[in-house]
C-alpha cells in the first residue's frame, strides 16, 4: 500500500500540574487527523486535558544497547545526591 | 484466550549454560522481571512469536466488533444502544493498541491487516459463532469478555513492554464490558419467563465456545514451555480455563440459570469446580475455517476495508495537497 498513513506518537497531560506523558501511537494522514484520532482513542474516559501529537519519524531515541556509555557520566558522581554527605545529628533539619 | 496457541513453536527451552551470551543475558533479564523494549536485542523466536500472538490478539479485537456491531441498531433502548456502541468502540481501540504494539517489533500494520483479510492470520474461534438475539449481547459481554479478562489480566505481566502496557490499558476498559453484559443478563433473568428462557438459551450456546477461548488442553497442545519461559504466555490454557469456570459458576447461580454441563460442580477437596471438556473436534473445525460464521466474518471485514479505501486515500491526498500548498 503506497498510501499508508504515517505513524504518530501521542502525549497526554492528565491533569493540570503534570507533564505530558507518552500514551501510545496511531496512524493518521496529517496532524489534524492525528489529533482527532488521539482524542477518540486515548481520551474516551476523561484521561486528558491536553494532547500533543508528534510524527514518530521526528523522534530521536537513545539506543538501549548504549545505555552504559550513555549514562555513565552520571553514575560515578554520587556526590550529586544529598545522601553522599554525612551531616552530624546535632545539626538539625538540612 | 484471544490468541489461541495451537501450533507448536517447535522451540525447546535451552538451559542457561547452553545459551549464547546474548540469549543468556536476555533470559536473565526476563527472569528478573525486567521488561524488554523495542530496541533491545531479542532472540528471533521471541520476536516471531510475539508478532504472531499480538497480531492474533489484535485481529480478535477487530473481528470481535462484528457479532456485537450487528445488534447496535437493534438494541431495545436508547441507553442500551449507547452502551453497546461505546463497548464496540472500545474494541476498535483495543485492536489499535495491539497493532501498535506489534508494529514496534518491525512489522507494518498494512501487512498485518492484509494477512487478516486474506485469511492467512487467525483470530479467536469465539467470533465465528453467531449472535442470534439480544440475550446474546448479555452473554457475550459477560462470558466472552469475562474469559478475555482472565487472560488479559495475566498478560499485563508479559515481558514485552509495549504489549504489557497495551494490556494495562485494555484491562481498565474491560470490566465495563463484562459488567454491561452481566447487567443485561440480570435484566433478562428477572423478566418474563420467555426472557429468562432467552438468557438460558444464550448461556447454553455460548458456554462451550467461551471455554474453547483458552485453547486446547495442556496435555495435547503445544510445547508452550518456551513461551512461558519468555513470559509471552503467563498461564497455561487449562489454568486460565479453570480460573474462568471458578469465577463464573457462582455468577450463573446468582442469575438463577443452569450451566449446560451436568458434571460441573464444586469439588470440596480442591476448592475448584470440576467441569467437562468442550467438543475439541468442533474447536479444530472452527479454527480450520468451518465454524458457523467464518466466511461471513472475513467477508464483512473485506467489504469494510475495500469500501473504505477511497476515504483513506482521499485523506492522504488532502494532507499532501495542503503540505505542498504550505511550502
Ligand atoms: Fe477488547
Ligand atoms: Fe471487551
Amino acid at each position: 500500500m503506497a498510501n499508508d498513513w504515517p505513524l504518530w506518537e501521542v502525549f497526554i497531560r492528565g491533569q493540570y500540574g503534570l507533564s505530558h506523558r507518552h500514551v501510545g501511537s496511531l496512524h493518521a494522514p496529517d496532524a489534524e487527523m492525528a489529533m482527532l484520532n488521539a482524542r477518540d482513542v486515548y481520551t474516551r474516559r476523561n484521561e486528558g486535558m491536553s494532547i500533543w501529537v508528534v510524527k514518530s519519524a521526528d523522534v530521536t531515541a537513545s539506543a538501549p544497547s548504549r545505555k552504559g556509555p550513555m549514562f555513565d557520566p552520571s553514575n560515578d558522581k554520587t556526590y550529586r545526591h544529598p545522601t553522599f554527605f554525612d551531616i552530624p545529628d546535632d545539626v538539625e533539619s538540612m | 484466550m484471544y490468541a489461541q496457541e495451537v501450533k507448536s513453536t517447535g522451540l525447546v527451552v535451552k538451559p542457561l549454560d547452553e545459551m549464547s551470551d546474548e540469549e543468556r543475558a536476555f533470559q536473565v533479564r526476563i527472569d528478573a522481571g525486567e521488561k524488554i523494549e523495542p530496541k533491545d536485542w531479542m532472540p528471533d523466536g521471541y520476536r516471531k512469536n510475539l508478532v504472531r500472538q499480538i497480531s492474533q490478539h489484535g485481529h480478535s479485537e477487530v473481528v470481535g466488533q462484528l457479532p456485537e456491531g450487528n445488534w447496535i441498531t437493534r438494541a431495545p433502548t436508547l441507553e442500551r444502544k449507547a452502551i453497546l456502541l461505546a463497548k464496540v468502540q472500545d474494541e476498535a481501540g483495543h485492536g489499535l493498541y495491539l497493532y501498535s504494539a506489534a508494529e514496534t517489533l518491525g512489522v507494518s500494520r498494512a501487512d498485518l491487516i492484509d494477512d487478516l483479510l486474506s485469511g492467512k492470520a487467525k483470530y479467536s474461534s469465539i467470533f465465528n459463532y453467531p449472535t442470534l438475539n439480544w440475550a446474546d449481547m448479555g452473554a457475550v459481554g459477560w462470558l466472552v469478555d469475562g474469559a478475555a479478562i482472565v487472560n488479559q489480566v495475566a498478560l499485563q505481566r508479559t515481558s514485552y513492554g509495549p504489549y504489557s502496557r497495551a494490556m494495562v490499558r485494555i484491562c481498565k476498559e474491560e470490566s465495563f464490558h463484562a459488567r454491561q453484559g452481566f447487567d443485561i443478563m440480570m435484566k433478562m433473568t428477572s423478566g418474563t419467563a420467555a426472557q429468562k428462557a432467552m438468557a438460558q438459551d444464550a448461556l447454553n450456546r455460548l458456554w462451550w465456545p467461551a471455554l474453547m477461548m483458552f485453547g486446547p488442553p495442556d496435555a495435547d497442545s503445544v510445547h508452550s514451555a518456551q513461551s512461558m519461559a519468555w513470559k509471552i504466555k503467563i498461564m497455561t490454557n487449562d489454568e486460565g480455563r479453570q480460573k474462568f469456570v471458578d469465577q463464573t459458576m457462582p455468577q450463573i447461580e446468582y442469575l438463577g440459570l443452569e450451566v449446560p454441563d451436568s458434571t460441573a460442580k464444586l469439588n470440596p477437596e480442591t476448592g475448584h469446580y470440576d467441569f467437562s471438556d468442550p467438543d475439541w473436534a468442533e474447536f479444530f473445525e472452527v479454527l480450520k475455517g468451518n465454524g458457523p460464521c467464518n466466511v461471513d466474518r472475513l467477508r464483512a471485514r473485506n467489504i469494510a476495508h475495500d469500501k473504505g479505501a477511497w476515504f483513506r486515500d482521499g485523506l492522504m491526498a488532502y494532507a499532501e495537497k495542503r503540505k505542498i500548498a504550505a511550502e
